[in-house]
């Protein structure tokens, strides 16, 4: 299920937030706290996980103290559900 | 005529000091409301706190200060001591504290700031780049948290008058504006006080602003759009600012909708951006009840301003109470202290409808009635009073109507000079007239701004200046020193300039290998995290490729331009 998840997220930060679709992105790896993710497309991500999990990320928790990798974000996603 | 920026704040405070003067919003905890009064006693607060520190009258102080009262009031105080303040961007996570421990250092060198106000857990950073420097001058560094606010009493008439800021002259320097990166904080723009009582007196006209108005920011105040329109025509106007912070606005949009409509806000700046940025991401669910009639101007400017941005802006929010004579456009630069020209307020903006072919090939504006090959130009409006806009040929002589040149421009409210840099200063003028850098024509009257003369990139209303970014890339391994281009490239959905970076790799070989793949991505991704964490900037595509691709003007500088055409063109003709 937490493996479901972070392959849905990596995909879709690769192909949608990155362009780089070719992009593999590890479960610890930093996405907020790096840049990687710049804050532009925070509200995306989070619009994403809401369409897609059905779990709502307030935009008061959408920096690196909340999650900063897919394991976090995944691991918040499931708490949720 | 006041003569100072504390006169003014002197006045209200002194003739309606419960007048609201700021209502700041944060997204964690409650708004704050601060009077006239309760402002003039906080500045006043830190204007003693910088006395003690030593501070002289004339001296520029840097605030290093996130969106709080803290940044409001220390503006103020700075101000009321005649020093003169400058703001900094708060350090945002992922900048890498030792790039931006170099940007403050190129800060220092032009600027030599004799204190700097910030946040406690920032200290570190500013006396490291302050132990870094020779001599800069720096002497203080102030926790903006450990500075006591005064009992509006004790700043009572008498003790007020003491404040040297009330007795600077018009003519002296206020404040100096920077843009981004280490050249942006090396070209200082220095403002007097006549220069920006003259803008705030020609654009309210250009507005026709009253008291009844009510300006909604969320634009961040180290800005030149955010500084003027957002923070000190309303206070130095009389006019209630409700601001918030562009680090929660850029997280939850829709707060600026609910914001207009819970203080029936009049007037908006933003760039291009935050038009397709609010249409794509903001949904139904946090707009009930937003009803959004008393918006009179939501004015697009600070980046090239799209036809369809407004449309897919006024779509989006048109069943919200959004009128379409509200979409205004304005052409703006900090050396003019804000506003050039004004458009949609007395009348809708114009639509210019050319000939897309003959305004790339031939410089030149050609009406075309039907739509077919033709774009549509969005005016930016007409100069404001007491400023003058010419287009210049590449000889100086001036253009007719519809032929595409140089924008130059004349005003009562220029800059005083870039500070400490007279030689950069000396530059920008022509025969009196400032030369903007951008390109554009007139037509009856209007301004149509289309493109750039000068190697500038903006993202999302921010000048990025490429060398920077040519900088950091190629400080990366693997890549040839010196044979690294950046530019933008327009992006239709997002609103912006995307940033685009070409680098020569050493090893040319890795291009046709197999096996070269793995190392280029590698590199590629060492590019893009250079970038952002040095620079800010999101850095989206990275092309590598091999010796002589990139192209050199005469003197064997990297030609931009050249190569951003260059990259067009293969762009296009990819299967």
């Amino acid at each position: 299920m937490q493996n479901d998840i972070t392959g849905g997220l990596s995909n879709y930060i690769a192909t949608q937030i990155l362009k780089q679709p070719e992009r593999s992105i590890s479960n610890s790896e930093a996405l907020i706290s790096s840049g990687l993710i710049d804050s532009f497309s925070l509200v995306d991500l989070a619009l994403f996980i809401e369409d897609t999990y059905g779990v709502h990320i307030d935009d008061t928790e959408l920096n690196a103290d909340t999650f900063d990798s897919l394991d976090q974000l995944a691991t918040l996603i499931q708490q949720r559900q | 005529m006041m003569d100072n920026f504390s006169q003014v704040l002197q006045k209200y405070y002194q003739d309606s000091p419960d007048q609201i003067a700021v209502h700041l919003l944060y997204s964690r905890q409650a708004e704050q409301t601060l009077t006239y009064r309760s402002l003039m006693s906080s500045a006043c607060g830190y204007a003693r706190a910088l006395i003690k520190a030593g501070v002289e009258p004339g001296e520029v102080v840097v605030l290093i200060l996130d969106h709080s009262e803290a940044l409001v009031s220390a503006f103020w105080g700075c101000v009321l001591l005649g020093t003169i303040p400058t703001i900094m961007p708060f350090l945002s996570e992922k900048l890498s504290p030792d790039h931006y421990r170099k940007s403050l250092n190129a800060l220092f060198e032009i600027t030599a700031p004799s204190a700097v106000i910030t946040r406690p857990e920032f200290a570190p950073e500013v006396q490291a780049a302050k132990a870094g420097q020779r001599d800069t001058g720096l002497r203080t560094v102030l926790i903006a948290d450990e500075t006591d606010s005064q009992p509006a009493a004790e700043c009572g008439s008498g003790a007020q008058d003491s404040f040297a800021g009330l007795k600077r002259s018009a003519e002296e320097v206020v404040l100096l504006q920077h843009s981004s990166g280490t050249t942006g904080l090396q070209k200082g723009v220095a403002l007097s006080h006549r220069a920006v009582f003259n803008q705030l007196e020609s654009y309210s006209r250009a507005l026709h602003l009253t008291a009844e108005d009510v300006i909604v920011s969320w634009l961040p105040l180290y800005h030149d759009m955010g500084l003027i329109a957002g923070f000190l025509l309303p206070i130095l106007s009389g006019v209630p600012l409700v601001l918030m912070s562009p680090f929660d606005w850029v997280r939850a949009p829709y707060k600026l909708l609910q914001a207009v409509s819970n203080y029936r806000g009049t007037l908006t700046w933003m760039p291009n951006f935050a038009y397709n940025f609010c249409a794509q991401k903001i949904r139904a669910r946090d707009l009930q009840a937003v009803d959004l009639s008393s918006w009179r101007a939501v004015i697009n400017c600070s980046e090239p301003m799209h036809w369809r941005s407004h449309q897919a802006f006024l779509e989006s929010f048109q069943p919200y109470g959004l009128r379409a004579e509200a979409l205004a456009t304005c052409y703006a630069m900090a050396e003019n202290v804000f506003a050039v020209t004004q458009g949609g307020i007395d009348t809708p903006v114009c639509v210019d409808q050319v000939s897309q072919e003959v305004l790339l090939s031939h410089q030149e504006a050609v009406p075309m009635p039907n739509s077919d090959g033709a774009t549509r130009m969005l005016s930016a409006g007409r100069p404001i009073v007491n400023t003058r806009l010419r287009i210049l040929d590449p000889q100086g002589r001036e253009l007719p109507e519809r032929q595409i040149g140089e924008i130059a421009l004349q005003s009562d409210c220029m800059l005083d000079g870039y500070y400490h840099r007279s030689d950069l200063t000396e530059k920008v003028f022509l025969d009196g007239w400032y030369l903007t850098g951008d390109l554009g024509y007139l037509a009856n009257g209007e301004l149509y701004v289309t493109g750039r003369k000068k190697d500038l990139i903006i993202v999302g209303g921010k000048n990025i200046y490429p060398q920077d970014l040519e900088r950091l890339a190629g400080e990366v391994p693997g890549i040839h020193p010196g044979r690294v281009v950046a530019f933008g490239v327009f992006n239709e959905r997002s609103g912006t300039e995307d940033v685009v970076i070409i680098a020569e790799i050493e090893q040319g070989t890795l291009l046709q290998s197999a096996g070269g793949k793995q190392q280029l991505t590698a590199i590629a991704d060492e590019i893009r995290g250079r970038v952002t964490r040095g620079s800010d900037v999101a850095l989206r595509y990275v092309k590598l490729v091999g010796k002589d691709w990139l192209i050199k003007t005469s003197s064997g500088k990297i030609a931009r331009l050249a190569n951003r055409a260059k990259y067009l063109a293969e762009l296009a003709t990819m299967p």
